[in-house]
């Protein structure tokens, strides 16, 4: 399903949502938006084939967890379309990217606005880390890692039954600290699982600061392909490059694109918070005036009006 | 008694084929879960998924996702120690139709503390929408497949392997307890290879004029606690459980939470490892040491009853050795 807007407009859009959004409530993974904006735009917007969402625009609320007397129970999978044989399926790996998700949801037309009021609030589907209930979400993915395991098992699946939709999961470049990771695209390697790939926001930070402060992890494109998956390697911020990147024939091996990019991109002003951009909570309120100011004015749009929050 | 050579194999193998929803799962213990044979006459129906367990439970969730069921072999502990919190998030929350097949049981293996897997049952039980199901004979490894393939999500099977005494002539049905005898002065209550040990005591106290009431479970959750209660009623002097696996959490502990919930006054002795590792050894060896044996039962009994018995090894029946080096093993694990 294509939306009517360039993709362009639709990371532009994620980015002043999830701007306005973090203003309000007084913090929020901005961070992860400036560096995934073009990323999950460019998934919903035009990579993956997606059928129609077959939920509701306004997220229902929290059903309950999988039990054998919960008939009520479903996932959020439905706002990324049906499942048939023809259309992909997308996991999200780091579910703290929940927001950035929701905001790109609504700016695809899958979910209302309102949906993100319900964020992290109580009695809703809409959780900050996102669960399997929450739009958009398929498993869970709450402990990093485990993404591109299952994403293989069900590619592997579908390979066997003849469907020709794709499996494509989002990751985060932290995940490669995962021993999991490695098993995982071993096993792909190993079986020729080529209906697979991910894409990898490679924005070099975890929540403890800078990835090599943290954990150095070396040349990961290198360590990918000798697991044995085909890598191609962009600048996460040029549609172009991550078109290209896409395009690239693996098979018999996974794809995996690394899309390199900046974790205060289209929000300069963020850089003095700089290397602590795992979540953004403001330290006073002047702070916050000071970047609602800032922020807004990079982001061509008037500040959020901050009265009675 | 008679002893049957890999029932897994076989009765795995018989049951797959009819199955093509069925996958085969190994992690490098092909052989020694004895799927060797399936490997190679049905290698579509076959995935090795190597020495990598996190990744093999995660991947297993993607098949469940495909519609497949996939049958997870390796050694018990190798399918929750590791693996716990993949266990959790790609098989155990969606409910998943994914089968562990969990081998080397307790102390049914001399590899020692890496290799034992004393307290799977204590974990398994917590995981919310487990099935928990434990083989005590070579007919229950037979019909253990089918019954675990029955369940609409998650299940942990205890197997044996090897060489497998039949004792029962019944297949297994889930949430069905074995009633093997009806006596009134204490109710024994077994899972797995302490049945075997449980029969051995059960005719010397017989003839020592004990009256014995014992069951055998095959499914640990759901736990019968009512059908369990009704039998503790039964008899005069309490309850003895005797499990391979540690007494905190697993057979023991269930019975005491049945026996509490209920209201129900009746002396409890646990039987099984107690609060420790065990180590490397034979199993008539490390059944002797941890007081897991016919024996310890029977003085478990006169310590319930107040009464001696006079029984001692000579009057039981005689252990049943199995040589650690045997056709039927792929190695002396």
């Amino acid at each position: 399903m294509q939306n009517s807007r360039t993709t362009e407009d639709v990371a532009h859009g994620i980015r002043c949502r999830v701007f306005e959004h973090s203003m309000r409530n007084n913090g929020g993974y901005l961070s992860q938006a400036c560096s995934a904006a073009e990323q999950l735009a460019f998934l919903y917007n035009e990579a993956l084939n997606l059928g129609p969402s077959t939920m509701p625009l306004v997220p229902p609320p929290f059903g309950g967890v999988p039990s054998a007397a919960n008939h009520d129970y479903r996932t959020g999978a439905g706002y990324n379309g049906p499942f048939d044989a023809v259309h992909d399926r997308l996991f999200i790996a780091p579910a703290h990217y929940a927001l950035v998700a929701y905001a790109c949801l609504i700016e695809v037309g899958r979910m209302a606005p309102e949906g993100l009021e319900m964020f992290n609030q109580d009695g809703s589907s809409v959780e900050m880390i996102g669960a399997e209930h929450s739009p958009g979400m398929e498993v869970h993915n709450g402990t990093l890692g485990i993404g591109l395991s299952t994403g293989a098992g069900l590619a592997w699946g579908r390979k066997r039954r003849g469907e020709t939709g794709e499996v494509c999961v989002y990751m985060s470049d932290g995940e490669v600290q995962e021993g999991q990771t490695w098993e995982a695209v071993q096993a792909a390697a190993h079986h020729g699982i080529d209906n697979l790939w991910a894409l990898m926001d490679v924005n070099r930070q975890q929540c403890d600061g800078a990835m090599d402060s943290v954990m150095t992890v070396g040349d990961i494109a290198t360590k990918f392909r000798n697991f044995g998956a085909v890598v191609a390697e962009v600048d996460a911020h040029d549609l172009t490059a991550l078109r290209q990147a896409k395009a690239t024939p693996h098979e018999g091996q996974p794809l995996i694109v690394l899309a390199h990019s900046s974790p205060t991109k289209g929000m300069e002003f963020l850089m003095k918070r700089f290397p602590r951009l795992h979540y953004v909570r403001f330290k006073s309120d002047e702070e916050r005036r000071e970047m609602n100011i800032a922020i807004a004015a990079e982001l061509g749009i008037a500040p959020v009006d901050l009265g009675g929050h | 008694m008679e002893m049957v050579n890999r029932p897994y194999a076989k009765a795995f193998e018989d049951y797959a084929v009819q199955h093509p929803e069925v996958l085969c799962l190994s992690a490098d213990l092909t052989s020694s879960c004895e799927i060797d044979g399936f490997r190679d006459r049905h290698p579509d129906q076959f995935l090795s998924l190597g020495m990598a367990e996190q990744n093999m439970l995660s991947f297993a969730g993607g098949l469940g996702l495909a519609g497949f069921r996939p049958f997870l072999h390796s050694f018990g502990v190798f399918l929750y120690r590791r693996p716990y919190d993949q266990l959790m998030a790609s098989i155990a929350y969606p409910r998943r139709q994914v089968r562990l097949m969990g081998f080397l049981p307790g102390i049914t293996t001399p590899g020692g503390m890496t290799h034992q897997a004393i307290e799977d049952i204590s974990v398994m039980r917590t995981i919310p929408n487990m099935t928990v199901l434990e083989a005590g004979d070579a007919t229950e490894v037979e019909s253990i497949v089918a019954a675990a393939d029955s369940v609409d999500g998650p299940v942990y099977c205890r197997i044996l392997r090897g060489a497998v005494p039949r004792l029962f002539d019944t297949p297994l049905e889930i949430g069905k307890i074995r009633v093997l005898a009806e006596g009134t002065d204490v109710l024994v209550i077994t899972a797995g290879i302490t049945t075997e040990e449980a029969i051995r005591a059960r005719a010397a106290l017989d003839r020592a004029g004990v009256s014995v009431r014992h069951l055998h479970l095959n499914t640990l959750k759901p736990f019968d606690a009512a059908t369990i209660i009704g039998h503790a009623e039964q008899v005069k002097h309490g309850v003895i459980t005797l499990e391979n696996h540690l007494v905190t959490g697993g057979i023991g502990s269930m019975v005491a939470e049945a026996l509490a919930e209920a209201g129900l006054s009746r002396r409890l002795i646990r039987l099984g490892l107690q609060d420790t590792y065990a180590h490397g050894g034979s199993r008539p060896y490390l059944m002797r040491y941890y007081g897991m044996d016919a024996l310890s039962l029977v003085r478990a009994v006169e310590r319930l009853t107040g009464q001696q018995t006079g029984i001692d090894e000579d009057a039981l029946g005689a252990v049943r050795v199995e040589a650690v080096h045997s056709v039927v093993k792929a190695e002396a694990l």
